[in-house]
């Protein structure tokens, strides 16, 4: 035990002493909660909108100013020709161009039928998707709007329409905050690269100064020697957290409705899931940039595949399987349960004894391959 | 020169030497772009959702119906009463229930209206919303169906054209993301590590101290990961043309002469790190830490920037990733030409003579 | 001199794939002696000496360190002995206190007892300005004294030196041997390997390896009779030209 105090005031002091490092542990990864926490949002707005009017009618100028009332649709460019439009399609300057045809009005009028073309850029599939449902939306009331107007003044006949209507209600979540969401879920990546990084990098740099060498040839036993490497780390994680979790609460004001314990308790054993992970890292590679290739290809496959920016449910059956061990994706599914929903422990005790197991197994095999001898 | 070459050669035999590095740099992005490619995609599909039909009449089960055939849902459950939708939620599996009112389809008829209400879980507003949207086009597009069989009715047919990406592949905004996070990291990271690995061993005084020029130590020690970024490259956009599908419409020669652009960036970025970092920790935690979250969702490569609020949407500006996915999806899906994107490659361009400027500035005062 | 063992080595040999290292090797070492392990580089002397340490695993024979089996017990063999590494192994990024701190505490001395060597060895060294500096500030020479001294903080019964004093000038070496000798009069036993010829001329008895053998084992003085030369230098080059 107390060698083991000795090595954690030795790493202690290493990571304080390096003056380029300490911005990059304590400012940067506040700094990307800051900014980034607002820019996640898979949000559909702003959706630059052209159009190519070839009627000029009373019925085109009303289906267009539908689309300049809507908050989605930025109303950028009336375009002369097709032409001209697709061009700037190409150039990414517009996502949408309505194009409405001749005699617009009067086939509407006349032949109670007449249509409209409309373009999406749909690089982005699932963008396009919603564009499409706005766009729909937009003319379809338009549509009820002529059929109830002129009906009525027109049509002794008149038949009102069946309408269904919708109510939406967002549980958790009413006002569809996406930061609620991605607060916590980025706090979560900042935390688990942080201490990832850093205990892949540790033991492996000390195998290529040569201090390695001179630690080997101690009586030191292995576990002391792996508990007083990684508690720093384990501190410094539970450190960011913490200032993380205030930035939620008194920056962006997110609810925290379940108990904070609950958390803390989670995370530091997830922390230890992480740090096994930097650790077993280390033990199989012999350089610096070794360790951090394969640090980096874990913490990338686990950012994009953790279900915090898409959601798990689309990916393929075999996909779904490979986020049962990502640690991430519990992380990210029980501080989303415990601050959004208020979940109890026994809500979360599945992921929770998982993880467990999961630190068990990860720091088992890390130690056993941590090896004084070859 | 020749002794340039022969500078050259040495990095080239640092870098094959050393096999597990070599099957790092070139088995990893394949292996993420296979993965990705096939695994992550933002659409919204076969969502679990959950069935409260308080009604149980002919109409509400042909749209339960509609429902259910829709890719987007899948529904796991039906239940009985509103009580059950906490639990159903806190166990996190149905993200929502769409709620048929009681007399749904008398109401329909008589009143001309009824009433549907649709519950999310919107701890992820993302799956929320776009939940709602597509239950609400299933039901317009069914009560359509209904008005236009019952009543003569004045109809606008909308013709949508799904320009550059008809099927709506979620891949098409996938790959091109991928391949620029892997060259960015890659190319950023390898070249700071490699700088700083020389400074750390001492081998950089030596270096310095050779009759080959500040100038051209740095070159020398770029230019072989020029050639492996080129090579993953490579490899990556064969990979999203012949298993992914994705089209080139542009010039070929575009797209590798706007690629190399982009390496070089990367890479001066690279430069301008090592100068700042003095060891390999220090360098690798920059490029890590301070690149990786950025280049993720600041470049356009998940999120959508346009619903980015305007001060992000300025602050993307300074990623270099954000023009680099502008152009190459530019090129490979609408068969961009360089008068389109002549903008975006100046911009490419000015950063990298901006990192390369700041990285001499500071080299030489190190030297001092 | 004692004729006690402390080093036992029996037949011990290293093998990497095809590549015989250290190729069956035996001899002992006497409690007190100063025991100079010569060799051309790529002998196979730092290999062999690893496998004495305890952190790499013979590939056959046994050695016995300090009544310890480095097969079996290489963590009994670490708690009695000191090593210092060809590389410098000290944290440049830590002061000459926090290095002696740390050091010593891996070793299991009392903090008590940290403090009482840390006051002695900076005044033995004469380093009472330089405790609170970085050691990677510190010259060359400093360096390999300080990590000498540190090699000895737990008081082990043999000190390993690899190449102690490659690198320094001619006369930090003198005074390197000086502490050599100093810590062999207290009872303790150095292991120390050199390609420095003139400085297996202080040891007590050498042993020169040549291609993952040992070819000869004697004092210097026998030594230079036996191949009828005046310095170590010639009988390490006849014996080098012998195998060619």
């Amino acid at each position: 035990m107390k060698t083991i105090v000795f090595i954690i005031q030795k790493e202690f002091r290493q990571i304080f002493r390096n003056k380029a490092m300490l911005p990059i542990l304590f400012v940067l990864p506040f700094v990307q909660l800051l900014i980034l926490s607002n820019a996640a949002s898979f949000e559909v707005k702003n959706i630059r909108f052209s159009y190519i009017d070839q009627d000029h009618s009373k019925a085109s100028r009303e289906l267009i100013s539908k689309f300049q009332a809507s908050d989605y649709f930025n109303i950028i460019e009336n375009f002369a020709s097709k032409k001209e439009a697709n061009l700037q399609m190409q150039k990414g300057k517009t996502d949408v161009i309505l194009e409405i045809p001749n005699h617009f009005e009067r086939n509407l009028l006349t032949d109670k039928k007449t249509n409209l073309s409309v373009s999406i850029n749909a690089i982005d599939g699932a963008a396009a998707g919603i564009e499409n449902v706005y766009i729909s939306q937009i003319i379809n009331s338009f549509n009820q709007n002529i059929k109830s107007q002129l009906y009525q003044y027109n049509d002794a006949s008149y038949i009102q329409p069946q309408s269904i209507i919708s109510i939406p209600s967002f549980w958790y979540n009413n006002t569809l905050n996406y930061k609620t969401l991605m607060v916590p879920g980025i706090l979560v990546l900042l935390v688990t690269m942080l201490s990832l990084f850093l205990s892949a990098m540790n033991i492996v740099r000390e195998k290529e100064i040569g201090t390695l060498e001179q630690i080997n040839v101690t009586p030191i036993q292995k576990h002391q020697f792996i508990i007083g490497k990684l508690f720093p780390f384990w501190i410094l994680g539970l450190v960011i957290l913490t200032v993380g979790l205030l930035i939620a609460k008194l920056v962006f004001n997110i609810p925290i409705l379940g108990n904070i314990g609950l958390i803390y308790l989670f995370t530091s054993v997830y922390l230890l899931v992480v740090l096994g992970i930097g650790l077993l890292v280390s033990n199989y590679t012999e350089t610096q940039q070794q360790a951090m290739f394969i640090a980096w290809f874990f913490m990338v496959i686990f950012i994009l595949m953790s279900g915090l920016f898409t959601p798990i449910e689309s990916m393929p059956d075999w996909a779904q399987k490979i986020t049962l061990v990502n640690p991430i994706s519990y992380f990210v599914e029980i501080i989303r349960m415990v601050m959004l929903k208020g979940a109890v422990f026994s809500d979360i005790a599945k992921p929770f004894s998982i993880i467990a197991c999961y630190a068990f197994v990860i720091n088992s095999l890390a130690v056993w391959s941590y090896k004084k001898t070859n | 020169m020749k002794r340039f070459l022969g500078f050259i050669k040495k990095e080239f035999y640092h870098i094959f030497r050393d096999k597990r590095s070599m099957f790092i740099l070139f088995g990893m992005p394949i292996a993420q772009i296979m993965l990705f490619g096939f695994a992550i995609t933002n659409e919204i599909n076969n969502v679990n959702i959950a069935i409260l039909d308080k009604s149980k009449d002919s109409e509400t089960q042909k749209i339960i119906n509609k429902i259910s055939a829709s890719q987007y849902f899948h529904i796991e459950q039906t239940i009985n009463s509103e009580s059950q939708i906490q639990s159903i939620f806190e166990k996190g599996k149905v993200k929502a229930v769409i709620i048929f009112e009681n007399n749904f389809s008398k109401n329909l008829q008589t009143a001309k209206q009824g009433k549907v209400q649709i519950i999310t879980d919107a701890t992820d507003p993302n799956i929320a919303n776009t939940i709602t949207n597509y239950t609400n086009a299933i039901l317009l597009n069914y009560i359509q169906e209904v008005n236009k069989t019952n009543i003569p009715t004045y109809s606008i047919d909308t013709q949508t054209q799904l320009y550059y990406n008809p099927e709506l592949k979620g891949v098409f905004t996938f790959v091109p993301g991928v391949m620029t996070v892997i060259l960015m990291l890659v190319s950023a990271m390898m070249t700071s590590i490699s700088i700083t690995r020389e400074k750390e061993l001492g081998t950089m005084e030596v270096l310095l101290v050779s009759p080959l020029n500040p100038l051209q130590v740095i070159l020398g020690k770029v230019f072989p990961y020029v050639f492996l970024s080129i090579i993953n490259a490579t490899v990556i956009v064969i990979l999203g043309v012949f298993v992914f599908g994705m089209p080139i419409q542009g010039s070929l020669f575009l797209l590798a002469a706007e690629s190399i652009l982009f390496i070089i960036t990367a890479l001066s970025l690279g430069i301008l790190i090592s100068n700042i970092a003095q060891t390999q920790q220090t360098a690798m935690m920059m490029s890590l830490m301070g690149l990786m979250l950025p280049v993720i969702i600041l470049s356009g490569f998940i999120f959508p920037i346009s619903s980015m609020p305007l001060p992000l949407q300025i602050i993307s500006n300074i990623i270099p990733a954000k023009w680099f996915i502008i152009i190459i999806k530019a090129i490979m899906l609408k068969g961009a030409t360089i008068d389109i994107i002549w903008k975006e490659t100046l911009i490419l361009i000015g950063m990298t003579l901006f990192f390369i400027l700041l990285s001499i500035k500071k080299y030489k005062i190190r030297l001092e | 001199m004692s004729q006690e063992k402390i080093i036992a080595v029996k037949n011990l040999s290293k093998k990497f794939g095809n590549f015989i290292a250290v190729n069956d090797i035996s001899f002992d070492v006497y409690k007190g002696e100063i025991f100079g392990f010569l060799g051309a580089n790529g002998a196979g002397k730092t290999t062999a000496m690893k496998m004495l340490i305890g952190i790499s695993k013979p590939s056959s024979g046994e050695a016995l360190v300090a009544d310890f089996d480095v097969n079996f017990q290489a963590e009994m063999v670490k708690k009695n002995i000191g090593y210092m590494s060809q590389k410098f192994s000290m944290y440049d990024d830590l002061t000459i206190k926090e290095n002696i701190t740390f050091f010593g505490g891996i070793y299991g001395l009392s903090r008590n007892q940290i403090k009482e060597k840390t006051t002695q060895l900076i005044s033995d060294l004469g380093l009472e300005n330089e405790v609170n500096k970085l050691v990677g500030d510190l010259p060359l020479g400093w360096k390999q004294k300080l990590s000498f001294s540190v090699a000895l903080l737990h008081e082990p019964k043999i000190v390993f030196l690899d190449e102690p004093t490659g690198g320094v000038d001619p006369i930090t070496r003198r005074q390197f041997w000086e502490m050599i000798y100093a810590e062999a009069h207290k009872g303790t036993t150095i292991f120390v390997t050199t390609h420095y010829m003139d400085e297996a001329e202080y040891c007590d008895r050498v042993s020169i390896m040549v291609e993952g053998k040992i070819e000869a084992l004697d004092s210097p003085k026998n030594l230079k009779q036996q191949y009828n030369v005046t310095s170590m230098n010639e009988v390490f080059l006849k014996l080098a030209r012998n195998i060619e």
